[in-house]
């Protein structure tokens, strides 16, 4: 797959948006500081993924998983995140699980049992599927 | 709080798609677990919102009402847990003061540890980005 240089970029108006929630009313924001932290995200998502990577070589694993990231942020350092990520992950779990039950009810409408081919979440490889509340824009589908 | 204050009813605003192409980009190959992929994504909301609040309280710029680059860069050269970003984060300096401060180094016989002598950015007294050291 194609990488354009703006691929490895995160979107400049949600950067911004999360920048501004971090910050006092009224303090505005240079654009070399906003771009400037745009890329430092990029490159902390790629540290993290390097350092996450280490724990799963570790644990004999060539899928990361939820621990791998958690175990990475406090390696680098960032243990303050680790409360709210485990917080925020349960909340998304419960959702994943409500939208799979909807989609298995749905399907036994259907009528089918071929159609039930819905994973488990502890699944490895769920590159496949990506499960997300905006549009996909996902150049590689593998199902 | 798990969800995000602001109009936002999202768990998370980044694109897990976009996350995932620059977490696939890393040499590694390793697959990612979806729930591995929405940590990261929150990580870095978190990381953005750490970075953006901590340089703002601890800029020195003269400007209170702004976050500035060189507020970043200071956080980046000064604060231990930022360090990994002082590559991408340069102080901005003018050529002909990195010019200076080489000199002086050599003359203090200590060398930084960036032992760059290159010279051929002898332009003008232009703002140059010069890794000065790290």
């Amino acid at each position: 797959m194609a990488e354009r240089p703006e691929d490895l970029n995160l979107p400049n108006a949600v950067i911004t948006r999360i920048i501004k929630e971090a910050l006092p009313d009224g303090v505005n924001i240079s654009k070399e500081a906003r771009s400037a932290i745009s890329r430092a995200a990029s490159v902390f998502v790629l540290y993290a993924t390097s350092c996450a990577n280490n724990f799963a070589v570790k644990g004999k694993r060539k899928t990361l998983n939820a621990g791998d990231v958690l175990s990475a942020m406090e390696e680098m350092e960032f243990q303050r995140f680790v409360a709210p990520l485990k917080e925020s992950l349960e909340v998304y779990r419960r959702e994943q699980k409500g939208k799979k039950e909807a989609r298995k009810d749905k399907d036994k409408k259907a009528d089918s049992e071929e159609q039930d081919k819905n994973r488990e979440e502890d699944n490895d490889d769920d590159d496949e599927r990506m499960e997300e509340e905006e549009q996909n824009d996902e150049e590689e589908v593998d199902n | 709080a798990a969800r995000l204050s602001g109009g936002e009813n999202r768990l998370v605003s980044l694109p897990l798609s976009r996350i995932r192409v620059i977490m696939k980009s890393s040499p590694e190959g390793s697959s990612i677990n979806q729930d591995a992929l929405f940590l990261t994504a929150k990580a870095t909301e978190l990381f953005v919102q750490y970075l953006a609040s901590y340089s703002y309280k601890h800029g020195r710029g003269k400007e209170k009402n702004a976050l500035t680059y060189s507020d970043l860069s200071h956080t980046a050269e000064e604060c231990e847990t930022f360090q990994f970003l002082a590559d991408i984060l340069p102080k901005k300096i003018l050529a002909s003061k990195y010019l200076k401060m080489l000199e002086k180094e050599k003359q203090d016989g200590e060398l930084g540890e960036c032992d760059e002598e290159d010279d051929e950015e002898e332009d003008d007294d232009e703002a140059v980005d010069e890794a000065v050291g790290s």
